[in-house]
């Protein structure tokens, strides 16, 4: 039997900035091992130096090494070199090489605002198996938060899911959404398995792709409406994580909060994680030197 | 900080939220709560404070519906957290 592809899969990245020369640098470093991806950020001096973003396996100390040597890479750098390194997300407790682990919440609000500039307010980071809402001040302290890891309507796991049942390509799912006569009624908004029963009986009734698609992508902003009336929506507004790269779901978003959502930063939008923990990872390293 | 711990899913919203300004770090919901559902301990969302706060623990938080049900038999019913909390930093959302 000829292998099945695997739609779901998305692009992996990393970069180093070239204008920055590590040598006699304080290196500190953030790991997020999430559910789905996982990143390391390296910063020097506290400048973004070198980040990597990949998927997650089923070993969390293993994901963790794997993401950080990636981001070292032709850089020369070594494990040892890193003066602190932070752990966060789903698996902060098992890196192995981090002195802390810090939640998503605080790394996201402090790594959204680093991207995204101080005028942020509100950084909804949709994830692969969980959608966090946080409101932060100017520094990128939490000022509110609420998250959601009980339910799948909403994650970026929810659209690995269409894009399989659909056969599109996870990083085309956005753009074919809005390829399309009439914007359709939105699927199941509560449960991912329902939308999915919709989404087959739809295809059956002989919708086109791109029409299914745009139902789920519509559903899903629905969903993350929902959750963020809880606590409010203040300007400037961001979105971090995977589904930030897909337009179907941000654009719809955008129409329903009718507030607009800050263009993603030149960065990956998946690792305003990492760089939150390396963030404070400088901020503990210069705090224990004080001491 | 507004810290809501909980979730929202397809029956409904529950989400217990601690205001961490108005919280004193005084542990006593920790002490009423039969079900320990509440702790105290370092503001794990802001690393760089040393200030104590209440907060839902892990284990708990995506199942307050039903650990929390005993002492809401009603939705009137104020349940022991809340009413010992002298700082009304604690309310629920359901």
């Amino acid at each position: 039997m000829p292998d099945k592809p695997e739609f779901w899969r998305w692009t992996e990245s990393r970069w180093t900035n070239p204008d920055i020369d590590w040598k006699g640098k304080v290196i500190t470093a953030g790991v997020d091992v999430g559910s789905v991806s996982s990143q390391a950020v390296i910063l020097a001096n506290g400048k973004l130096y070198a980040y990597s973003n990949m998927r997650t396996g089923s070993d969390s100390p293993d994901s963790a090494m794997k993401a950080i040597n990636w981001a070292m890479e032709k850089t020369g750098l070594k494990l040892n070199d890193i003066a602190y390194t932070v752990g966060t997300g789903y698996g902060r407790v098992n890196v192995p090489f981090s002195q802390r682990a810090i939640t998503e919440i605080a790394c996201h609000a402090r790594g959204g605002n680093f991207m995204y500039g101080p005028s942020v307010r509100t950084i909804l980071d949709m994830g692969g198996q969980d959608c966090k809402a946080i409101h932060c001040d100017e520094r990128g302290k939490v000022t509110n938060f609420l998250m959601n890891d009980k339910c799948a309507a909403g994650t970026g796991r929810g659209m690995e899911v269409f894009a399989d049942l659909l056969g599109v390509s996870i990083n085309d799912v956005g753009d074919l959404s809005f390829d399309i006569d009439t914007e359709p009624q939105p699927v199941s908004s509560t449960c991912v398995v329902y939308a999915k029963t919709e989404a087959t009986g739809l295809l059956r009734e002989g919708w086109p792709k791109n029409k299914v698609l745009a139902a789920y992508c519509s559903a899903m902003a629905h969903r993350i409406m929902t959750l963020l009336e809880r606590i409010g929506i203040e300007e400037d507004f961001a979105i971090t994580g995977g589904i930030a790269k897909n337009k179907g779901v941000v654009k719809r978003l955008e129409k329903e909060v009718g507030i607009k959502i800050m263009e993603t930063s030149k960065y990956d939008p998946q690792i305003a994680g990492a760089i939150g923990g390396a963030l404070f990872a400088k901020a503990l390293y210069d705090k224990g030197k004080r001491k | 900080m507004i810290a809501n711990y909980g979730y929202k899913n397809g029956s409904g919203e529950y989400f217990i939220t601690i205001d961490t300004e108005k919280c004193n770090g005084c542990a006593k919901c920790v002490e009423v709560c039969p079900y320990g559902v509440m702790a105290v301990g370092e503001d794990q969302n802001d690393p760089l404070s040393d200030q104590e706060v209440a907060f839902v623990t892990e284990q708990e938080r995506k199942k307050i519906k039903y650990t929390c049900a005993p002492c809401k038999p009603n939705k009137d019913s104020i349940p022991p957290c809340i009413k010992i909390c002298k700082m009304n930093a604690i309310a629920h959302s359901w």
